[in-house]
């Protein structure tokens, strides 16, 4: 094995025991990720449920189409048949009052690419696309690039060894 | 009041407005921004999710993909996405994607107890193929198995049923698609002949009414839930039914909800067979023309171990699926007890909703859909759930024509296009073929250019079978590919767990992630995912759609054809086919399995010239052919010319899919109607050509209870499922960092009351306990699932808490699909 897979290898939890403890009869120390390198037979106290980001700053999209993340509480909110509470903010009569972003153009737009009056039926739903973020931390880093980073320094031409 | 056309009129944007200098479309800024826009290429490919099956756009940069979104050419999604599709740039980038063969060793050999350890592919696959050996030769085919996936592309499944069918002689070879619809493929094959919908996502525009039977769309299928609520909130007419055993998004839009006791939908649908007869509208001349009457068998069992009680009192555990011809009359008299007032006693819902769910189908005004997926589908009845959707349907000819539809939803991105059109389940072939029947099985040899009686006639070990054999040691070589069995399978830690970790079996786990399965295999081969490789999925409504490998895949991974392929170089005729079929066939002797099935004439007749230059092809480089587009060459033989036909292979990579049978050039849209399906002659009308006398099968069967009910110990019924953020396990979308902060842990979603009456509030600690095991969670009161008091939900994305360590292993006796949605836990305070 190359010096660097062993790199890559210790950053992944799982595999830290196994391969140090390659050579000694140590119990298996191998599992998912997702939780301490426990076995598929102990179980882990669950932690506490995170609360929701409410701090109301926008996130930056990781690329232009991507629903933008909801960055304030939305509990109870009304998306039914007869109202849909997300509108009451980000419609346009009402962002300048509450200073929310406006629905984008896109969501205008009908099936057959005609733009409408008002938000297209389709796009009724809003959290179908635009989720709440908790504070849990993912267990898991993501190493996806976006596409401003990847312009402004050298390419590696995508190796990932 | 308002009504919701009014409101958005009156609260939302006015485009003329809006369009004034607030936003330019995003791929316009993307170029301003970074003056780069030309640097980067953009290509087609379908969602990695589910089987709805959205085209998007995916861009790449520096081999790797950059950015994605709904491809607005896409008929299906017309330019959307859901969450989860939004986020499929992120899937391939999870930190700890596996790059290298790992084997369990100690001392420097493989060791059932060694510690995982990074090898070569050599080393991996000398290791396996000993194994699939010593395995072979003490036992013979029926000791070796492997489980696939309706996640696996096209080719992926047709060289895996090649590899296990005809290189090994074993039919012990089940996709996961096992536990998700085989309870709607049983059911279409007995009622039509055929497998799949007869109609396709245009009904949604079509249709007045749109029935979900236990599906919660709104979740599970967001993008045809926008075509749902584009019909509904446009056309006032429109009306939404949503039955479930909780409450869920998809309510939001309902106007019938409907909460029904855990298993009652049986009798719901016979009620409403009832009320069409009773009320005088059977369409008389289309049953006549185009149906006959048959009575199944009942108390079937519920596909546990034989030994259980539940088996072993079941008057017709041995022969569920029978059934005798009977006429309308006598289905009549039989669905005559399933009364309104019996059905609403039973089911607990609402005489009023019963019967207005009843006109929607007895209306012959009123064209409606029905749609259904695990609701029905997972449930020891899924058979006769299924049945009895088609029998009101049919009952009333509102079937096969634009908006009449009794549509059947699929989970996963290729449950039909591979694991059901391939034919990757142990009692199947291409293009709807049966192993046990003599003729699909010499047709198979003859288009695989094999010589005469070597497929196996016998049906093999199903998903949950295979999981019991493995526990009792007569499955021994093991290959599980694209997914993650020991999260998902029923009663996990009694029944699936034990058999990987079986000291007489070799088990080899292919994927992306490090998942509980691999974790608990002997061998891990790591996997080339979704774009990094050439791929073709088919989604629910008969579209096959294509893409190319856009970027490369990390270290050693590879794809799982390439896994298949290069596996089967490593066993020769000689060694695993008998001596009498080689003896017969003396040209065969000598070669390899590479040789005999890959490069038969058939599979390597396509030169790498033929490649897209623009984009890489790294099995086709390693193998020397066109591997993807020989597969699918041979395999498209198997169905065309009777209804199964599909377009050219190059055809596909230039459209965004298109819907089988595809006849000079065009799709199909309706099957089975003069004038939409081209197999239907001028004259027929209707004509259900899977079965020999064109007609369709409308089963009599009773309701019957579930397999495990709560009781005084086990108070809860436990439901099982989904979330809109993740799919599959989760080992994908558990990776993204923005659906894990929107949807961290699987709770448990239970009533205030119910909570309170235990001594429990929001973010309790709680062990859900059943007769077979326990999950540790938090108790979840207020979140978006409601369930009545006395049944939790419990969503299985999350491996650190695996309920299905609590779920029950019954099955549908017919379909073998297992019940997901129906056992007895109580919920203990931790």
């Amino acid at each position: 094995m190359r010096p660097h897979h062993l790199a890559a290898l210790a950053v992944l939890p799982f595999l830290v025991p196994a391969v140090l403890s390659a050579q000694n009869a140590e119990p298996r120390r191998l599992d998912s990720p997702f939780r301490p390198p426990v076995n598929f037979v102990e179980q882990i106290t669950p932690p506490p449920i995170p609360p929701d980001v409410t701090d109301d700053r926008r996130v930056a999209r990781n690329y232009p189409e991507q629903p933008p993340v909801i960055p304030h509480n939305v509990r109870d909110y009304q998306i039914t048949l007869n109202n849909n509470q997300c509108l009451t903010c980000h419609s346009r009569r009402f962002t300048e009052a509450v200073q929310a972003p406006m629905v984008s153009i896109t969501h205008y737009v009908d099936r057959d690419g005609q733009t409408l009056g008002a938000v297209a039926p389709r796009r009724y739903f809003c959290m179908q696309c635009h989720v709440p973020q908790t504070t849990a931390q993912p267990i898991v880093p993501n190493t996806f690039t976006d596409l401003d980073t990847l312009v402004s320094r050298p390419s590696d031409r995508g190796d990932r060894r | 009041m308002l009504d919701r056309r009014d409101f958005i009129k009156a609260q939302a944007v006015a485009a003329a407005a809006a369009a004034g200098g607030i936003s330019l479309p995003a791929a316009a800024q993307s170029s301003m921004v970074a003056g780069e826009d030309t640097a980067l290429k953009w290509s087609k490919a379908p969602c990695r999710f589910c089987g709805t099956g959205c085209g998007v756009m995916v861009a790449t940069k520096d081999n790797r993909v950059v950015a994605t979104h709904g491809d607005m050419q896409a008929e299906v999604n017309r330019g959307l996405n859901c969450v989860k599709g939004y986020f499929l740039s992120k899937i391939m980038y999870g930190q700890d994607r596996l790059t290298q063969p790992l084997l369990r060793m100690r001392d420097g050999k493989y060791h059932k107890d060694g510690e995982f350890q990074p090898v070569s592919w050599d080393r991996a696959f000398d290791e396996m193929a000993s194994q699939w050996k010593r395995v072979l030769k003490a036992k013979g085919p029926d000791a070796v198995g492997m489980f696939g996936s309706g996640q696996w592309t096209i080719w992926e499944g047709y060289a895996a049923s090649k590899l296990m069918r005809a290189g090994f002689r074993t039919n012990n070879l089940d996709p996961n698609a096992r536990h998700c619809m085989a309870s709607a493929a049983v059911a279409f094959i007995r009622t039509f002949g055929m497998d799949e919908p007869m109609g396709c996502y245009d009904d949604f525009e079509h249709a007045d009414a749109f029935v979900l039977w236990g599906s919660n769309m709104a979740e599970m299928h967001p993008i045809l839930w926008t075509r749902i609520t584009d019909r509904r909130l446009a056309h006032s007419h429109v009306k939404v039914a949503v039955l479930s055993t909780f409450e869920h998004r998809s309510f939001e839009l309902a106007d019938i909800p409907m909460i029904f006791e855990p298993g009652t939908d049986l009798a719901i649908l016979n009620y409403i067979a009832n009320h069409i007869i009773q009320t005088n509208r059977v369409n008389r001349e289309f049953v006549e023309k185009h149906c006959n009457f048959r009575l199944g068998q009942k108390d079937i069992g519920y596909g546990l171990r034989p030994e259980s009680v539940l088996e072993v009192r079941a008057a017709n555990a041995k022969d569920p699926a029978d059934s005798k011809p009977i006429d309308f009359d006598a289905f009549a008299k039989f669905v005559s007890t399933y009364t309104l007032d019996y059905t609403a006693e039973l089911t607990k819902v609402p005489k009023e909703r019963l019967l207005a769910l009843a006109e929607m189908y007895a209306d012959p005004k009123t064209k409606v859909m029905s749609l259904w997926t695990m609701g029905f589908n997972q449930h020891v009845r899924g058979v006769w759930v299924n049945h009895m959707v088609y029998n009101i349907h049919l009952l009333t000819g509102k079937i096969s024509e634009p908006g009449n539809s009794p549509f059947s939803l699929t989970g996963q991105p290729s449950a039909c296009g591979t694991a059901r059109e391939v034919g990757t389940f142990s009692h199947r072939l291409p293009a709807d073929m049966q192993v046990a029947n003599p003729t699909h099985r010499a047709h198979t040899e003859e288009a695989w250019k094999l010589p005469k009686g070597l497929l196996p006639a016998k049906i093999g070990y199903h998903a949950v079978q295979q999981d019991r054999m493995l526990k009792d040691g007569k499955l021994n070589a093991y290959w599980i590919m694209v997914n993650n069995n020991l999260q998902a399978a029923p009663n996990s830690a009694n029944e699936t767990y034990p058999g990987y970790r079986n000291p007489e079996n070799f088990i080899v786990v292919s994927d992306a992630y490090p998942t509980v399965t691999a974790s608990a295999a002997d061998l891990i081969l790591p996997a080339a995912m979704w774009v990094e490789k050439e791929g073709a999925y088919g989604n629910a409504e008969r579209r096959t759609h294509f893409w190319h490998q856009l970027v490369t895949a990390p270290g050693e991974a590879r794809s799982d054809l390439w896994q298949l392929m290069e596996f089967s170089k490593r066993f020769t005729t000689d060694e695993v086919w008998p001596g009498e079929v080689l003896d017969a066939n003396p040209s065969y002797r000598g070669k390899t399995l590479f040789d005999v099935l890959f490069r038969n004439g058939n599979v390597d007749r396509f030169p790498l010239s033929e490649l897209n230059a623009e984009y890489a092809n790294d099995e086709s480089k390693d193998f020397g052919f066109y591997v993807q587009k020989g597969l699918f060459e041979e395999y498209a033989g198997f169905g065309r010319g009777h209804g199964h036909d599909l377009a050219p292979f190059d055809t596909y990579h230039q459209v965004r899919g298109l819907r089988w049978p595809v006849v000079d050039g065009k799709e199909t849209r309706w099957r089975y109607r003069e004038g939409l399906d081209p197999f239907v002659k001028p004259g027929e009308d209707v004509r259900f050509y899977g079965n020999p006398d064109g007609k369709a099968n409308i089963f009599a069967f009773p309701y019957e209870p579930p397999a495990e009910e709560p009781d005084k110990d086990f108070d809860l019924w436990l439901v099982t499922g989904r979330v809109l953020e993740h799919w599959h396990s989760g080992s994908m979308t558990m990776r993204v960092p923005e659906l894990y902060k929107a949807m961290p842990m699987a709770l448990v979603f239970m009533h205030p009351d119910d909570a309170k009456s235990r001594g429990l509030r929001r973010g309790s600690e709680v062990k859900v306990v059943s007769r077979r095991g326990e999950m540790q969670t938090r108790v979840e009161t207020r979140g978006r699932n409601k369930p009545p008091r006395g049944v939790v939900f419990v969503p299985w994305f999350d491996s650190a808490r695996l309920i299905n360590k609590c779920t029950l292993d019954a099955t549908d006796p017919i379909s073998k699909q297992s019940d997901f949605k129906k056992c007895a836990v109580k919920i203990v305070a931790v």
